[in-house]
């Protein structure tokens, strides 16, 4: 197997041929923040979050392929306050409510947002009127917290491997619908999943809220990408 | 040199925010030492009689005395602080941010359960309420803000540190675990 050499932040980083850069950091212990991606899954390039720079050139980590001696900036203080405001963005244009959220504790926007120390968004609030829709039994489906992550479209499967979410229009419009007979058909295993894979509060369980109490929720006390060995780069 | 003078307000918030105040326990003490309350619920002076070195705001702008009272601690205090979720991005009463106000309204007087179904229907506007604004606004939208301290209520020792800090005029640096938003 051909190794490929290249560095991230300066530092000396080796990859497998066809590895995209964010698979390549992580297996070198390197955290790049990202939160449309989700390990095992096609990416989708969706949410930019993973965005760095290699020679003076923007791109999604999560997306494109490492190459020989590519050089890397990951954690340059331009590129931190670009994903910061993204995360900004993305918590102005829906109505993420934390205090009345089940995921809150457990979320991954939030997580980046407490990465960043997010204590304001840099930009207006933009209130958009969303609704809550009830997906049959075993789901529920909360549209004001959607981030268009596209993470259960992608992931989320019934038994024959049929697509139980899908996207509605495009753009700033885009929404997340569910087939109703397939959400309702799902094992208690693969509704858990399907809430697990939603990066926010957007997919949720129904009958099983604020099971993990406050202080021992996943982001209480150490920050999203802790998990990997150099995570503060 | 004299005490430096806090003063603090509830405006559409829960008073969350100030019980979390009370919070830091026997700290309340120092408190008291190192600092002067002026307008505020904990002392229940109703209005300004000096200037003052910061001033704490919990929760969010929902009717027109909100904006009132915000405006007039914004001309009386140095530095202004929006304490919790409510003053920073309107909480859980921006819930309401998307229904018109008449339908928000006529749910509380006409259709609440609670409500005579033989008495006739009003929605209270006298003169002397303040007006319901189309929105709830976060603090920073309607006056210039200085610090942010977020959560559902903002712990106790996040208070504390951003205080002390404040008033010995050190730039805010929070710890991981302090700033939650629930």
């Amino acid at each position: 197997m051909n190794k490929i050499t290249f560095t991230i932040d300066g530092q000396a980083c080796t990859a497998e041929a066809g590895q995209t850069i964010l698979e390549a950091a992580r297996a070198n212990g390197i955290y790049i923040p990202s939160l449309c991606w989700f390990e095992g899954m096609k990416p989708a390039g969706s949410c930019r979050i993973c965005t760095v720079r290699a020679g003076g050139r923007y791109m999604a980590a999560c997306t494109q392929p490492v190459s020989e001696q590519m050089v890397i900036e990951n954690m340059a203080p331009d590129l931190e306050d670009m994903r910061k405001a993204l995360v900004e963005m993305l918590f102005v244009e829906g109505n993420h409510m934390c205090p009345t959220c089940e995921k809150s504790g457990n979320c991954e926007l939030q997580a980046l947002a407490y990465r960043y120390q997010m204590l304001v968004p840099r930009f207006p609030y933009d209130f958009p009127v969303r609704r809550v829709e009830p997906a049959g039994p075993k789901i529920l489906l909360e549209h004001n917290r959607c981030i268009k992550c596209l993470r259960c479209v992608r992931g989320v499967k019934a038994k024959d491997g049929r697509r139980v979410f899908g996207a509605l229009r495009r753009g700033g419009r885009k929404k997340i619908a569910v087939d109703l007979s397939l959400a309702a058909a799902l094992s208690d295993r693969r509704a858990r999943e399907a809430m697990d894979r939603c990066p926010v509060g957007s997919i949720l369980k129904k009958e099983v809220g604020f099971i993990v109490p406050v202080g021992k929720r996943k982001y209480d006390a150490t920050p999203i990408g802790s998990d990997l060995r150099k995570a503060e780069g | 040199m004299s005490k430096p003078v806090i003063a603090t307000a509830s405006l559409a918030g829960c008073f969350g925010c100030h019980m979390s105040i009370l919070d830091i326990d026997e700290r309340i003490l120092d408190l008291v030492e190192l600092v002067e309350f002026n307008k505020s619920p904990v002392d229940d002076i109703k209005t300004f009689t000096k200037p003052v070195d910061v001033g704490i705001i919990e929760g969010g702008c929902s009717n027109s005395e909100n904006v009132e009272v915000l405006r007039a601690f914004r001309k009386n205090c140095k530095i202004l602080i929006s304490l919790g979720e409510c003053a920073i991005m309107g909480g859980l009463p921006a819930m309401r941010n998307g229904i018109p106000v008449r339908e928000c309204l006529e749910e509380a007087y006409h259709r609440c359960p609670t409500i005579d179904p033989f008495d006739p229907k009003i929605i209270p506007d006298d003169p002397d309420l303040p007006i319901i604004l189309d929105r709830v606004y976060p603090l920073h939208e309607i006056v210039k803000i200085d610090a942010f301290l977020p959560g559902c209520p903002p712990s106790a020792d996040l208070i504390w540190k951003a205080l002390t800090s404040l008033l010995q005029g050190k730039p805010l640096v929070l710890p991981y675990a302090l700033v939650k938003f629930d």
